[in-house]
């Protein structure tokens, strides 16, 4: 039990000797304790998975949290085939950053405080994946999201970047409502919240409907609205999607680990986790099917004409968590957790690929470090980024034998087998597919292709970031190009979907069938719309670089309206943000000058004025007070003779 | 022989004299001479009243009452000597630091 007790204590251990002593005696150290730490918690993981490979899931309580009459909660794990896959993906790629963040983080002055939030955010994440009942799980859920603003808002002498800490954590806080008010409901229905007893029992209660405000409602499709609620908010989906490209004001690991590689798809293992309750509810399905889908295409537009580099992949991971959605949705359970899975590995690649080309240009004193249209040309200076930044982008993209192929291939195979709504969702994500090859051969072509748009100046001190940089880059490089191995399609390997079979036990497997030739014809249309994604890149940034500024011009409202990302966070501010100032402005304000602050200041000042008639008798002269003492010991001793 | 009523006489002049200088006079070492008044004039009746009860209990606590005495005039002339070094005065009319 010790060892799966320690997979989430070590981070946690790391993080109160780096947020103790960090300040005055670790230092630049810190990282002698996290590594380490979070290196053994990976090792333990693996250790975790063979049991589980070999047949012992674990299932245990640890210790008696909460006990309140019939109400008794433990903290205690599940490692099954599931979580088992989540522990090795959170480790192993927590591992590679943390060793990334010892070269990107170096001389920060926060350093300590930098791994002490990094080695808490991993020991909530392996809580949220381990936990075997609802309230674990929303323990870790909860802290995961304060983790994500703590290191949003790490530089939080940036206005921006406190800024964008405070809007993450409010809009998770929408998301979180709703996954808090499913978690009770679970309870209220079922009796309990421990996992295995809520999946027992979910049969007993299909049909069931409940009274919401005079319509009946069914209990299971409200339960799995609910929670999803908490996916939509956690893995940035439409409408709650506006934080995630804000969050890219944390430092990059931060952005690689907590908002594209794990804790954003905390939302996906969450519905996957719940797949029996959300398998009895079609109209759940439905919903996360649609979501997903919709968010799919639309994050990939949005990215098609952002500028920043951080941005581009931050709606390319809104809209890969749309497709793991649409998965999840069709009912491809573990179609969706192998794309979380494969997802992670080019994704941080693709985020940390990007800080090292940040990190290069800001050492080459660069200011607009973050701006693709003043780089380019990087190719000659960044070989070793430039290479595996081209191998995390045909991963994602969807070329053939990389990862992305398999894990999207896979998803858009089981969208086109659910009936006219699944083709219909198909169809978004081949689209989406075809957008996301193109912005992300855009980036590349930007970034390290074509002549450096800053100074010359600036282009000289330009070079090849450290190893403690690179290494782990290639690590993830390595995971990019070959994670996807273990799920090959049968198509082509008789029992090649090894994850699909592994995870079956509790993911199940997808009901759909189609043909051979339809199965081809879906991964020759991905094929294609890769290879057109990449072809139109080429010929816009390559061969014809007056191309975009002309279509710019010539289709200026679109652009304008992709440019500001659809005026959502223009909407929201309207119709939300600002009517909640100004009525807290009118009206609170108005009960806090007149109520509160009287209250607040009256008792003072009504004791004030007491104070100042009685302070007179304090008149600072020695025969006074004798004289008031000769008259009380006189009276004392009146009093004790004559009223004895 | 002298009765006790003289010494008793005598012991309420010396406290009143001893009050009187207390709350009357300015200077502070004469307050504390009237202090030491009063004190001895309490000493003086116990001494009395112990002879004449012809119980030495009297006698043992006018011991105690001069070693408090000493003590009292040690702590308070520190305190005037301490005082007097800030604000060279020792009128206690012109100490009024605490009005209110």
């Amino acid at each position: 039990m010790l060892k799966y007790t320690l997979i989430p204590l070590l981070p946690f251990i790391s993080f109160l000797i780096n947020i103790l002593f960090g300040r005055n005696y670790i230092k630049d150290k810190a990282h002698w304790i996290a590594v380490p730490a979070v290196a053994g918690s990976f090792i333990l993981a693996v250790s975790a998975f063979f049991d589980v490979l070999g047949g012992h899931d674990v299932n245990v309580n640890i210790y008696s949290w909460i006990v309140s009459g019939d109400f008794n909660v433990s903290v205690g794990f599940l490692i099954d085939q599931l979580s088992a896959i989540m522990l090795i993906v959170v480790t192993s790629i927590s591992t590679l950053i943390f060793i990334y963040s010892i070269g990107y983080m170096h001389g920060d002055p926060g350093y300590y405080r930098f791994f002490a939030y990094l080695s808490l955010f991993v020991f909530s994440m392996l809580m949220l994946v381990m936990g075997n009942n609802f309230l674990v799980m929303y323990f870790g859920w909860e802290a995961v999201g304060l983790c994500s603003y703590f290191l949003i808002g790490f530089w939080f002498h940036k206005k921006s970047a406190s800024d964008a800490g405070k809007k993450a954590f409010i809009v998770n806080r929408f998301g979180d409502f709703g996954f808090g008010l499913g978690v009770i409901l679970i309870y209220l229905t079922f009796g309990s919240l421990e996992f295995m007893q809520v999946f027992d029992k979910a049969g007993s209660i299909a049909g069931q409907t409940i009274n919401i405000l005079g319509n009946d409602v069914n209990l299971i499709t409200l339960i799995c609205l609910l929670l999803f609620c908490g996916a939509v908010g956690k893995s940035a989906q439409l409408p709650l999607h506006v934080w995630l490209p804000d969050a890219m004001e944390g430092p990059t690991p931060v952005s690689a680990l907590i908002h594209a590689a794990t804790m954003v798809t905390a939302g996906v293992f969450m519905v996957a986790r719940c797949n029996p309750l959300f398998s009895m509810s079609p109209v759940a399905m439905n919903t996360v099917a649609i979501t997903g889908g919709l968010t799919a295409i639309f994050a990939a537009t949005i990215a098609l004409v952002q500028n920043d580099i951080k941005r581009v992949i931050a709606y390319s991971t809104v809209s890969q968590l749309g497709y793991m959605f649409l998965a999840l949705g069709v009912g491809a359970y573990s179609a969706g957790i192998f794309h979380l899975y494969t997802h992670a590995y080019f994704k941080a690649l693709l985020f940390l690929g990007s800080g090292s080309v940040i990190h290069a240009l800001h050492h080459a004193g660069h200011h607009d470090e973050q701006n693709m249209q003043k780089m380019g040309g990087l190719k000659k200076y960044m070989p070793i980024t430039y290479k595996v930044f081209i191998l995390a982008t045909l991963s994602i993209t969807g070329i053939p034998f990389f990862s992305g192929f398999f894990s999207k291939d896979e998803i858009l195979w089981r969208a086109y087998q659910g009936g006219d709504l699944g083709k219909f969702l198909w169809l978004l994500a081949a689209l989406a597919a075809l957008l996301t090859a193109f912005y992300s051969w855009r980036l590349i072509f930007l970034t390290f292709h074509g002549t450096f748009r800053g100074s010359h100046e600036h282009e000289h001190h330009i070079h090849e970031s450290p190893p403690v940089i690179t290494v782990p880059l290639m690590f993830l490089a390595f995971g990019a190009v070959f994670a996807g191995y273990v799920g090959i399609p049968p198509i082509f390997l008789e029992h090649g979907d090894r994850i699909g079979e592994f995870l079956a036990p509790v993911l199940g497997h997808p009901a759909g069938h189609g043909t051979h030739a339809e199965e081809i014809f879906v991964i020759l249309v991905s094929i294609a719309v890769a290879v057109l994604g990449w072809m139109v890149a080429y010929n816009m940034y390559i061969k014809n670089t007056g191309l975009p500024q002309k279509l710019q011009d010539r289709f200026a409202p679109v652009h304008k309206l992709l440019f500001n990302k659809y005026y959502i966070d223009e909407l929201y501010s309207k119709t939300l943000v600002q009517p909640m100032l100004k009525a807290s402005d009118k009206i609170i304000l108005g009960f806090d000058t007149y109520i509160i602050e009287g209250i607040v200041n009256g008792v003072p000042n009504l004791i004030g004025a007491f104070g100042r008639k009685f302070r007179e008798v304090q008149t600072g002269m020695l025969s006074n007070y004798a004289l008031v003492m000769a008259i009380g010991a006189v009276c004392i001793v009146g009093i004790w003779v004559f009223l004895k | 022989m002298v009765p006790l009523s003289w010494y008793i006489v005598l012991s309420a002049v010396m406290f009143s004299i001893g009050v009187f200088g207390f709350l009357a006079r300015r200077n502070l070492l004469i307050i504390f001479i009237s202090i030491e008044l009063m004190l001895n004039s309490v000493n003086i009746s116990l001494v009395a009243f112990s002879h004449y009860l012809q119980s030495m209990r009297g006698q043992i606590l006018v011991f105690f009452v001069i070693t408090v005495a000493a003590a009292e005039a040690a702590i308070g002339l520190a305190i005037l000597i301490a005082y007097y070094k800030n604000n060279p005065t020792i009128k206690v009319d012109e100490i009024n630091l605490l009005k209110g």
